[in-house]
């Protein structure tokens, strides 16, 4: 489900998506990174990325929005604020202070590692995972994980932005992911 | 300036006082760490937070928020969204994708770099830095520098704590 698929592509899509910027050879040769700073500098556009999320998401009884360090903090708490649920930080490991459950993901040379505060999420909390970006679907995988083993209910992921040829929408544990823009 | 030394202090204030958990111990022995995750799970205490500051520079002309890796990006995006000004990111090294500039800052053990993409601030621009927590104020003044050294103007820091034993405000050398 991608808002840029729509049958009529809402008329904000596009300027989302023009404010994007790639830059080549970003951390490694070969890679295109899709630059969401530019986004962030673009107020109207910026705005216009949160009200689409908000839009679909408000009267879902959405009670806990969890944004991927870092860039899942840049999108996910304005759309906490505006639908009313709680933010959640998912970090790397050593960055959260209290008592945590980790979930380990493949990279492609070696694992990394998600962490969750124990007690920030309940059984029948319902939750969106927020993150800027899906490209092979490890990361937020993991971050899938980490909110089930805590009793939530994850009703759904939401990005910006989307690298389809990566397939990362398969690796969601059949849970649906919500896009703005897709990146070939 | 500080929201809770105001005369009559703003009601919000207690709540979001309140929601913020101290972790003993962390990230070592001795350390009170200031825990703002509690906070953001109050969504009445996270929306006052954001409302406090909006209430403050609503009407001043900021133009740009600067947000501190990692907890600054939690904090600044609301703001910027509400006063309609450019939200950029400032970040540890390596993390940005395009041309950066770099302000290096000292730690207790060691020094540590800051950075901003080149282009995201204009001569002209009236900024306000963002982050969860003032220390040692290291980090901020490391901010100040970057947005400074762009050209822009940093009209004011804005943080959601103070620990104010630690007030080595901003002072050149750090």
């Amino acid at each position: 489900m991608s808002a840029c698929k729509d049958r009529e592509q809402d008329p904000r899509i596009e300027g989302i998506a023009s404010s994007i910027r790639v830059v080549p050879n970003f951390p490694k040769p070969g890679i295109m990174f899709q630059d969401i700073t530019t986004l962030l500098l673009d107020p109207k556009a910026f705005k216009n990325t949160v009200d689409l999320f908000v839009e679909r998401y408000t009267g879902k009884d959405i009670t806990v929005v969890a944004g991927i360090e870092a860039r899942g903090f840049i999108f996910g708490p304005p759309i906490a604020l505006a639908i009313g649920a709680k933010f959640i930080p998912l970090r790397k490991p050593r960055k959260l202070p209290g008592e945590v459950i980790s979930e380990e993901y493949v990279l492609e040379y070696g694992t990394d590692c998600l962490q969750m505060h124990i007690g920030a999420v309940q059984p029948g909390d319902r939750a969106l995972v927020v993150d800027d970006l899906i490209a092979t679907g490890g990361t937020l995988c993991a971050a899938i994980k980490l909110l089930e083993r805590a009793g939530a209910e994850v009703v759904e992921c939401a990005c910006v932005i989307e690298l389809p040829e990566l397939k990362g929408r398969e690796r969601l544990n059949g849970k649906p992911l919500y896009i703005l823009v897709e990146s070939r």
